[in-house]
């Protein structure tokens, strides 16, 4: 694979909720880096902090109570993180833009289709004619796969089926060209043969136009289909980081491992699920540690008393996991136990 | 041994769309549209299908938590769709249901020991320290503990919720459970737990399930029978391992390609449908599926299939097959 250059890229970002109950950290000193043209998948559960880890690229965590507390966000030679408001606006929208769940409550029910996508435009291209602006309006509708572009554009939010309305969402993301996609869980709210449709225009679109995707799901066939590495988040953190082939055929972490384990799979049946036992730990929650210790089969002493970094553990390959320790490693035997 | 359990013959459900200001009926939502199927006793039948499909309706219809436009339930020997309301409370005992939602549907008010004994006072079982002894029990059974008999709803995760949804449900010894999208709303890892315990409690307590859910390859783990339906109508029903390695239906087939699996090794076949599912008030004319199929002849525009097997065990609604159905 050829070197492409980094794109965006987070480091040690600590994002941290000040509620009644004390400090809660939603996302705990996470690094990962996105580059040029790829489609990076950030997976876990509910809870994972994948969702503020993207608002927070996007300068949209709520505050209060949220507040970035530590690390850089950089992009182009800023830190978005210490960017002021009026320039991260510039930024928001044009440079990187983000599509999310739910795409009827994306869009404004008041306003057809055609004044939203105009306007997403006008922001940015402030001398661009209304004549240019509608051109490109109904051009993005086009090339997302919309039929009848032009009728669309008077058209209410309503009018338009679940599918239609990420389209538009699409349409209306890639309208100043970014250089970064953010789709969180783009497709949980659609049926299975609308989420096929979507999935395979941001793979397309991910290909003509050579944007950056970060794919947000829950959904680990979504990222086997689409992604070409993922981050796997746990609690806060991220456990294991690679390329698509190595963690879903090698998974080393044992978060991971179980995961994928626990999803039924549509080809064939098993006669029993594999299940992590017990439930995801509140946020914050857990102080000292392995965030995963009390739910892992392989947990040891030292699991519950130190954090484990992350070990690399092939070239592009990376867990959190004391198991992958080089003086832990004969120690102990990882191997799972498959039932 | 493979005694039916329950018998659904050509039902119905019309919602009526009312418009004008004397509330005229203007058109219906053909909800559900005449589908029949049977289900055996101890086995599970898994019903998917997309949003709007009328999957939901059909297990609400079952229970007469909704009541059928036209057709036929019958119930171990006993017509359900013609017992009065009383008489229906009483036959619920046999059948019970746990719901999606496991946030919605439990009284947030009440302690998780009242919601498990709701059932049995309603369905007058034992006297109050049997009905204790017998939360304490299920609780057990679930995998709760019976210190959790004090706690409130909100002070349990997602999977806690579905596990006490599961246990009202099994508080009456009922013989069929239907489970609409019961693990829908859960995580994976959660998603895994609540299925296991299902199916051990199936082993345990001889249970029949009907499993309402979108997601195919749950449905595969669970079902030893699977229908597919498609805007109200079955399209079609075979034995789990039949009808995911040898679906007959077009419709079947672009749905189990569209599924995402977790392999990116695994190089699918495309039969990416186009569009989206019509509306059911204004269904099209012939085979509902027509606008989307890939395979559409002139007759599938003008005739609606029959429902009917084509080998074995194996029924669809399909223009296709019907040269190869057994006369």
């Amino acid at each position: 694979m050829t070197e492409r250059e980094k794109i965006l890229e987070v480091k040690g970002l600590q994002t941290t909720f000040f509620t009644d109950d004390g400090e809660v950290p939603a996302v705990d000193n996470v690094d990962f880096h996105i580059r040029e043209g790829e489609v990076l998948g950030i997976v876990g559960e509910s809870g994972c902090g994948k969702s503020v880890t993207s608002l927070s690229i996007m300068g949209l965590v709520p505050s209060p109570p949220g507040k970035i507390t530590n690390g850089e966000i950089l992009f182009e030679d800023h830190d978005l993180t210490k960017l002021p408001e009026k320039k991260m606006r510039d930024i928001r929208g044009n440079d990187i833009a983000m599509i999310f769940q739910e795409p009827m409550t994306s869009l404004n029910p008041l306003f057809t289709i055609g004044n939203q996508l105009e306007e997403a435009v006008k922001i940015h291209k402030k001398d661009w004619s209304k004549k240019q602006v509608y051109n490109r309006a109904v051009e993005m509708m086009k090339l997302v796969g919309l039929p009848r572009a032009e009728g669309l554009m008077k058209e209410y939010p309503h009018q338009l089926s679940g599918g239609m309305r990420q389209r538009v969402m699409i349409a209306m993301a890639l309208l100043c060209d970014p250089k970064v996609l953010i789709a969180d869980e783009p497709t949980t709210a659609l049926d299975v043969t609308i989420q096929a449709q979507i999935l395979k225009l941001i793979k397309n679109l991910n290909k003509e136009l050579n944007t950056a995707v970060l794919l947000i799901t829950h959904d680990l066939g979504v990222v086997a289909e689409t992604c070409e590495r993922v981050v796997v988040m746990y609690a806060g953190k991220v456990v294991e980081e690679g390329p698509v082939g190595a963690i879903f055929k090698d998974p080393q972490h044992p978060y991971t491992r179980g995961l994928l384990e626990s999803v039924p799979d549509m080809r064939f049946k098993k006669d029993r699920l594999y299940s992590i036992p017990g439930n995801v730990p509140k946020p914050g929650s857990i102080k000292t540690g392995c965030r995963f210790a009390p739910r892992c089969e392989f947990a040891f002493d030292r699991c519950v008393e130190e954090t484990p970094p992350l070990y690399q553990t092939a070239e592009e390959h990376q867990t959190r996991c004391f198991l992958f320790d080089p003086k832990e490693a004969e120690k102990h035997d990882r191997t799972i136990v498959k039932s | 041994m493979t005694e039916q359990l329950l018998k659904v013959e050509g039902l119905k459900k019309y919602f009526p769309i009312k418009s004008g200001i004397f509330g005229r009926v203007s058109n219906h939502v053909k909800a559900v549209d005449d589908i029949s199927f049977s289900v055996k006793k101890g086995e599970t039948l898994g019903i998917v299908g997309e949003s709007g499909c009328g999957k939901s309706t059909t297990g609400r219809m079952l229970m007469r938590l909704l009541e059928p436009t036209e057709g036929k339930v019958t119930f171990d020997g006993q017509e359900l769709t013609s017992l009065s309301n009383s008489e229906m409370r009483i036959a619920r005992r046999d059948i019970q249901m746990v719901f999606q939602d496991p946030y919605a549907s439990l009284n947030p008010r009440h302690t998780i020991e009242k919601i498990l004994m709701e059932p049995l006072n309603v369905h007058n079982i034992g006297d109050p320290k049997e009905r204790k002894q017998k939360v304490y029990e299920f609780l057990e059974i679930v995998g709760l503990s019976s210190y959790h008999a004090k706690r409130y709803p909100h002070q349990f995760s997602g999977g806690q919720r579905q596990r006490i949804g599961i246990a009202r449900a099994l508080m009456t010894n009922p013989k069929l459970i239907i489970a609409d999208e019961p693990v829908s709303a859960l995580d994976v890892s959660i998603q895994a737990q609540v299925l296991n315990l299902m199916q051990d409690l199936q082993k345990e307590l001889k249970l029949t399930y009907i499993f309402i859910a979108h997601d195919l390859g749950v449905v595969r783990h669970i079902s030893d029978r699977v229908g597919v339906m498609y805007l109200g109508n079955m399209a079609e029903m075979a034995d789990t391992e039949d009808l995911y390695e040898k679906p007959l239906h077009p419709y079947t087939q672009a749905l189990l390609t569209a599924v995402p699996v977790p392999d990116p090794a695994f190089e699918r076949e495309e039969v990416v449908i186009k569009g989206d599912v019509p509306s059911p008030a204004n269904p099209p004319s012939g085979c509902r599926f027509h606008t989307r199929c890939p395979f559409k002849m002139d007759i599938c525009e003008t005739t609606v299939p029959i429902f009917a097997e084509v080998e074995k065990g194996h029924s669809v609604a399909c223009h296709l097959y019907e040269e190869s159905r057994p006369q």
